[in-house]
């Protein structure tokens, strides 16, 4: 059992579900990050999604990519990221899994990056530029090491294939709710509710939705169906701030929204 | 179009490079093409379609010329010119999107996307586009629309909207990653006309099919020219369509010297050159698993070339797969060695190639001159160097 595993029992046995937030790693520098990721954690995050910068991220929009343009251009490197978190992951309570692209992964060698993530205290990784058919060799390495390899599911991926994947997922599964690239987005799919209810019944792991969700409404929307609920750039934006603001001031605001997203997953207790 | 392949595999595999990368979004649309592809090949409507608009529209076959002014002036082997640089719209990249606006119109979609670099597949696509009714947008790096102008307002003038891209280097990687970005939101009533060689399976053998017609034609033409096949061939490669759609045709006929020449801009230092096949490693890029210039922790590097349609961090998956097997041989030669066979081209033939194509002339030039008079060496001229000339008075101070 991973880490992340063992998260969404205990989101289970509490009745809660997970709120997965999302930040860039480096964005705009690790010792914001590192300020950052406890404050998500403090604000009651499930399970807290990293980014790690990349030159060429096809499935991101012009917020994800700013702030990795931000932090590659301060010359950031994995190993800088996984330093910090080896310090920082024995203070969360959530597990961090990365969202990190296979030209990363492939460069380092699967077997070097998963060992050296897993010593940092990562949980497990999200690959979106991996297809199950191209997954086999890293799958391989990560069941062997118990860490979490979080496969994703699309509107436009036939009901048979979801299935498929969702048996190779652990961890959790991510369902991409809109059919193009992350970003805030003023409404849901309206269809959307009835495909999570539809994906979540045939997978044997959790189902997280992301893409596109960006307000307390969004997520009670989903509450019922999913098991959790994935926040990218509401909160990148947030923090694209800085500069501007006093970093003491985004932090308070960026707790407070991550809050504010959180409560309508906690189950009735939480009212 | 050979139906033995050897290569790719089902899963678009060159050997170990090739497959797909890509977002889960994009894996129904390629699956749809890859399908799609294969009715088309064995549908003798569509290839008779195809085959009718390369001769009555593109004005294929194009000539196989014999410099011979140029050779005597090298001294050495006689060099032929494969001439795609006088196919409608000026460049080898108009076989390849009529083809693929013919599936797109098989697959029931309206609307088309494309990159560009040079802005040589823009324009193809813009025309392909306009002759068979679809809506067109070209991606097209910022850097680029400043050094190939021209290209631009034709292909606005074609009806295209031209959408300049201004993250990262603002060339044609960036062109790439915008398209694929629009196609992550519009997969569904949208095709992507990939211009090269590269990208998630099906496009590298789509691509590389599509331009077989080069290496074809240059096969028959030397047959009945030369009475042989030639001892050399050499291409340009960027992404590398031109030098698939010549060389994969020669590949079985092992007696001819595949040469590809990749931008070796002004040094061997990474962001000097875009050279990924001699200078850099395999890895993942743009959906591909090839050769590609990354640093050590497998970020895509700033690349170099005096060429737009060069200027690109990889290259397809099957030129790492001859690499590897030797078949291929991979060199590069400088910006100066090609702006210096663009003006050796000009004055001995009346020829201004594209400064894509220089690259290839200039490897010629020194591979003819080490040869005798008796052999011959045949040159991809990929595409006509008019859409160079405002860039080239830029680099030489002349104003106009």
């Amino acid at each position: 059992m991973s880490a992340v595993d063992a998260a969404f029992a205990r989101l289970r046995e509490q009745g809660h579900k997970a709120l997965v937030p999302f930040v860039t790693a480096g964005d705009p520098d690790l010792e914001f990050t590192e300020q950052v990721l406890q404050v998500l954690d403090r604000a009651g995050a499930g399970v807290i999604e990293l980014g790690v910068p990349y030159s060429d991220p096809i499935a991101d929009g012009p917020v994800i990519q700013s702030s990795y343009t931000r932090a590659l251009g301060r010359g950031i490197k994995l190993e800088q990221i996984l330093e910090m978190l080896a310090r920082v992951t024995p203070r969360l309570q959530a597990p961090v899994v990365l969202m990190v692209s296979y030209a990363i992964v492939y460069r380092h060698g699967l077997e070097e990056f998963v060992a050296q993530a897993q010593q940092a205290g990562v949980a497990g990784a999200i690959v979106p530029d991996l297809l199950v058919e191209e997954s086999e060799p890293l799958r391989r390495v990560c069941q062997a090491r118990d860490f979490s390899l979080v496969q994703l599911v699309t509107p436009t991926t036939e009901p048979e294939r979801a299935r498929r994947i969702a048996q190779a997922s652990t961890g959790f599964l991510y369902y991409v709710s809109v059919t193009g690239i992350t970003g805030e987005r003023q409404r849901l799919p309206e269809e959307l509710t009835r495909q999570v209810a539809a994906l979540r019944e045939h997978s044997p792991v959790p189902v997280c939705v992301g893409f596109g969700i960006s307000a307390p409404e969004h997520v009670r929307l989903l509450a019922p169906v999913a098991d959790g609920v994935i926040v990218g750039s509401a909160i990148v934006r947030r923090i694209s701030q800085l500069g501007q603001r006093p970093p003491g001031e985004v932090l308070q605001e960026v707790e407070a929204f991550v809050k504010s997203l959180a409560e309508p997953l906690q189950g009735p207790t939480a009212g | 179009m050979s139906s033995a392949q050897p290569v790719p595999d089902a899963r678009g595999r060159f050997g170990p490079f090739g497959g797909r990368y890509v977002p889960e979004t994009l894996t129904y649309a390629l699956d749809q093409l890859a399908q799609e592809y294969e009715k088309a090949l064995a549908d003798p409507g569509f290839l008779h379609e195809l085959d009718e608009l390369l001769r009555h529209y593109v004005g294929r076959p194009s000539p196989l010329y014999h410099a011979r002014r140029l050779s005597r002036q090298v001294g050495g082997a006689q060099i032929w010119l494969k001439r795609e640089d006088l196919n409608h719209t000026g460049a080898h990249k108009i076989n390849n999107t009529l083809g693929q606006a013919l599936l797109t119109v098989r697959m029931g979609k309206r609307r088309v996307i494309a990159e560009t670099g040079a802005g040589q597949h823009g324009v193809a696509t813009a025309t392909a586009c306009a002759l068979l009714g679809l809506e067109c947008v070209i991606y097209m790096g910022q850097e680029d629309i400043r050094r190939q102008r021209p290209n631009v307002f034709n292909m606005q003038l074609l009806g295209a909207e031209v959408r300049p891209v201004t993250s990262g280097s603002q060339t044609l990687r960036d062109a790439i990653n915008e398209a694929l970005r629009d196609w992550m939101s519009s997969v569904e009533s949208t095709h992507y006309i990939l211009g090269s060689v590269v990208g998630p399976h099906p496009f590298p053998r789509i691509v590389r099919d599509f331009q077989s017609v080069i290496g074809r034609e240059t096969i028959r033409q030397c047959q009945q020219q030369l009475g042989r096949l030639p001892e050399v061939v050499v291409a340009c490669v960027g992404g590398g369509s031109n030098a698939a759609g010549m060389f994969y045709p020669l590949v079985p006929h092992e007696e001819v010297r595949l040469v590809g020449v990749e931008a070796g801009g002004c040094g061997p230092r990474p962001g000097e050159h875009a050279a990924p096949l001699s200078f850099g490693a395999p890895g993942v890029l743009h959906g591909s698993f090839s050769y590609v210039m990354q640093d050590e922790d497998g970020q895509t590097c700033a690349v170099h070339s005096i060429s737009a349609g060069l200027d690109y961090p990889g290259v397809g998956p099957e030129h790492s797969y001859w690499k590897e097997t030797g078949r291929v041989h991979y060199t590069h030669c400088s910006d100066q060695q090609a702006l210096e066979a663009f003006d050796l081209l000009a004055r001995c033939e009346g020829i201004l190639p594209a400064l894509e194509s220089s690259h290839a002339v200039a490897k010629a030039c020194e591979l003819a001159r080490q040869m005798s008079p008796r052999e011959a060496v045949v040159v991809c001229l990929s595409g006509r160097g008019d859409k160079d000339a405002h860039e080239i008075a830029r680099l030489r101070g002349v104003s106009w």
